[in-house]
């Protein structure tokens, strides 16, 4: 297809998807509305109206959700390409994120015939008040968890990506110039230093960092100040465009949560309010296997972590209402995996009976609830909270549990942080690999959940803003090679995967965007 | 360094008919692709023993075509000794033997090349053969996944001679990397150009028709013609009703209110 043709797909599929959301019908209102104005002529109708819209900031919002709509579309792709083949173009990844979904269920449905627990049921009326009363402190009194078990950990979900292998790929050679000292034994295409200083230029030793040149004994006028107040025009502006640029350098702290909902596009409208309480209700109307999986989740983690206790209850909240949401179903078209199904009532085989399970569709894993915990710094309403987090699981933190051969994904950041560190520590890696320590097993965990818990939450946020700003990942993989080169010199010294381990145990004292810069830009090549 | 590819007696000729085709709409009108006589892929070897084959492999193809004789060809393969594929597509049964499109589906080739076997018409006229598109990249990197297994097209608008009379397509792939065990494309299909009709000339006996133009015997009944123009309006309304059909869904994940479930399905 041509270029022209191209585009014209592409705007044809962004009206579909946007044409009867509630900003057209906005828009729609606000048009009529106008006519009323007396500078609006008449026989300059339309450029009177359009004008009209982008004074009152209408359009910016339209070419926000335009934006938006551009992120999360699937590239331009051949029309015979099925759609499986759209999810995820290399059939044996296919085949193997199937495996392990089997995988996944079997579990669950073994489990739930164990503990006697239906996989989801209607509450009976007097359940339905108890919770709909004790919503604020679901934390408090929670059922009897000493029986449920995560479904899955990282560490198992790291197994399978370790036995990924290509049918096609010639690995007869044991020793060659192509040899792979790491794990992961699939070549994807990942980035190396020179075309990641290409990409992450803004990261530069000579641009200035939130994270870096903000610290105390630099004076705020040589970067900060006016830095922020850049920020603040942007927040103003509304434009998510500019926003997503603005966060590559960082977002302040006052700035953030607008910054980043102007990124994802998620103003808190009264309809996503309302979705948000039709979500409560649907929580209380039914109770899941899959809640039981969310409260013991949340109690090995977040209620664990010190700086997250405290946000207990709205990890409830927020990760009962993301079960229950459809919504999320969308996400599927892009996603290699595949909504778990059943049928109610053990009708199978009926399609009127056929549904997804849980609602959206996503199981969650051992320290799932991480992916939400530093939002709450940053939102205090729930409705906002939830629709943020939302929004980045679509766009970024499923790759972290699926296989693909996304750029994003999770197969992609482990092998780039394996080149990484073969190409530019290859005498930590081969000691490493001697004494029986691979790299990878211990960074997995880190870069599975984005490093959530493992960094102190400032800095944590510091790399959010450039997931969100660069829209990719690929700065958690860098980051995990940086944290190996911080602590090479102990690392050479140990003699044991346990002692490694541990001189891997503690993050938090860790300043992430100088140990991206000088993994970047000030590593010899 | 050269290879010499003769000609032998027989070619096993696999032919793929057309009904176990799946049809890959390449354009907006349905078109079917030709049904095409697709010989089995030969990978080209180098050297003259048939010792290690591995990866340069090097063998010989002929081609036979259908209405002529056995052809004897001598390849070169450049010094790089990559390693050549030949893929020989006898379009036997074009319409004006105009191509308007190659569909395929990529299995690790890096690089396609795409020859045409032209005759122009008129009985003496000798076939030649030109190069429609040379070293077409359908993979980034060759040692990396991807496009790897992609679908892709080669459009005549693509192509650096018309593909018009073509007698067949020989389609050559290269896959320079040591990476990969094989390579070749899959369900390669050719969709034919179709030209468009001229216009039909309404018969002479259509226009002896003549209208009648009588007016019935109205009673107490509406008027014809404000009946058709409220019908005609009303039409026109449900057309853009229906053109305003919003994607959004509703939301409900149970089925009538019910959402009890005892075992999730696994297949």
């Amino acid at each position: 297809m041509d270029e022209g043709s191209e585009l014209s797909l592409t705007i044809a599929h962004i009206v579909q998807r946007l044409k009867g959301s509630h900003l057209h019908s906005q828009i729609e209102r606000r048009a009529k509305e106008c006519l009323h104005q007396p500078d609006i002529k008449l026989d300059s109708l339309k450029e009177d109206v359009r004008s009209f819209l982008k004074t009152s900031g209408w359009e910016r919002q339209l070419q926000n959700a335009v934006y938006r709509e551009l992120q999360v579309q699937l590239p331009p792709s051949h029309p015979a390409a099925p759609p499986e083949h759209l999810k995820e173009p290399l059939a044996y990844m296919r085949a193997a994120q199937a495996g392990w979904e089997k995988r996944v269920l079997k579990s669950l449905n073994s489990m739930s015939t164990e503990l006697g627990v239906p996989l989801a049921r209607m509450r009976p009326a007097a359940e339905q008040k108890e919770l709909a009363n004790k919503w604020n402190e679901m934390g408090t009194d929670e059922p009897d968890l000493t029986s449920v078990r995560p479904v899955y950990a990282p560490k198992d979900f790291l197994e399978v990506l370790v036995s990924l292998r290509n049918p096609n790929h010639d690995s007869s050679e044991d020793v060659s110039v192509r040899s792979h000292w790491g794990l992961i034994q699939v070549p994807l295409n990942v980035r190396d230093i020179p075309q990641l200083r290409r990409v992450y230029s803004e990261l530069n030793l000579t641009s200035g960092q939130l994270g870096i040149d903000d610290h105390a004994h630099i004076h705020p006028d040589l970067f900060e100040n006016e830095y922020v107040q850049i920020g603040k025009k942007v927040v103003m502006e509304q434009d998510s465009a500019a926003a997503q640029q603005y966060s590559r350098q960082g977002c302040s702290t006052g700035l953030r949560a607008d910054l980043w909902a102007l990124i994802l596009n998620s103003n808190n409208q009264p309809q996503d309010v309302m979705h948000y309480e039709q979500l409560t209700a649907g929580v209380i109307q039914h109770d899941l296997l899959v809640d039981n999986l969310i409260y013991k989740d949340v109690k090995l983690t977040a209620s664990n972590d010190d700086y997250y206790f405290v946000f207990e209850d709205f990890l409830y909240q927020v990760l009962l209402c993301f079960s229950r949401d459809t919504a999320v179903l969308e996400h599927f078209r892009y996603n290699s995996a595949t909504p778990p199904r059943s049928f109610i009532q053990g009708k199978g085989g009926e399609e009127e009976c056929a549904v997804v399970y849980p609602p959206n569709g996503v199981i969650p894993f051992h320290g799932f609830s991480m992916y939400v915990a530093p939002l709450c710094f940053l939102y205090n309403e729930p409705s906002k909270l939830y629709s943020v987090f939302r929004e980045i699981y679509i766009r970024y933190f499923f790759r972290l549990h699926s296989i693909s051969s996304s750029p994003s994904g999770i197969v992609s950041l482990c092998l780039q942080f394996e080149r990484l560190l073969q190409t530019h520590l290859p005498q930590l890696f081969y000691h490493l690999r001697q004494i029986g320590a691979q790299p990878l097993r211990i960074a997995f965990k880190w870069m599975v959940r984005a490093f959530s818990g493992y960094l102190s939450t400032d800095q944590l946020l510091l790399l959010w803003d450039r997931i969100l700003g660069y829209d990719s990942l690929e700065v958690v993989a860098v980051l995990a090679a940086a944290v190996f080169a911080f602590r090479a010199e102990n690392l050479m010294e140990v003699t044991s995967l346990g002692s490694a381990e541990a001189v891997l145990a503690d993050l938090s004292t860790l300043k992430v965007m100088p140990l991206i810069q000088i993994f970047l830009f000030a590593t010899a090549i | 360094m050269s290879v010499y590819a003769t000609s032998s007696a027989s070619v096993l000729l696999f032919s793929s008919p057309s009904t176990q085709r799946k049809k890959m709409s390449g354009s907006s009108d349905d078109i079917k692709p030709v049904s095409c006589t697709i010989k089995p892929p030969v990978h080209l070897q180098i050297g003259d023993t048939k010792a290690d084959a591995a990866h340069s492999g090097v063998c010989v193809v002929d081609v036979t075509l259908p209405f002529g004789k056995p052809v004897n060809h001598a390849v070169r393969i450049n010094s790089q000794s990559t390693i050549l594929f030949y893929i020989h597509v006898s379009g036997v049964s074009l319409r004006h033997r105009l191509i308007k499109e190659i569909t395929f589906k990529n299995y690790y080739t890096a690089y396609v090349t795409v020859r045409l076997l032209r005759r122009s018409p008129g009985q003496e006229a000798p076939a030649k053969w030109c190069t429609a598109l040379r070293d077409l990249p359908l993979m980034d990197n060759p040692h990396t996944e991807g496009g790897s297994q992609d679908y892709c097209s080669v459009h005549r608008a693509q192509m650096q001679v018309e593909p018009d009379h073509v007698v067949s397509v020989r389609l050559i792939l290269r896959q320079p990397s040591s990476a990969w065990l094989t390579f070749s494309l899959e369900d390669i299909n050719i969709f034919p150009h179709v030209e468009p009709n001229p216009e039909k000339e309404v018969s002479d006996w259509l226009s002896d028709l003549t209208l009648v133009d009588q007016h019935p015997d109205l009673e107490g009944l509406p008027d014809p013609q404000t009946v058709s123009s409220s019908i005609q309006q009303m039409w026109a309304l449900t057309e853009v009703m229906q053109t305003n059909q919003t994607t959004a869904s509703i939301g409900r994940y149970d089925v009538d209110g019910c959402y009890d479930i005892k075992l999730l399905s696994l297949t």
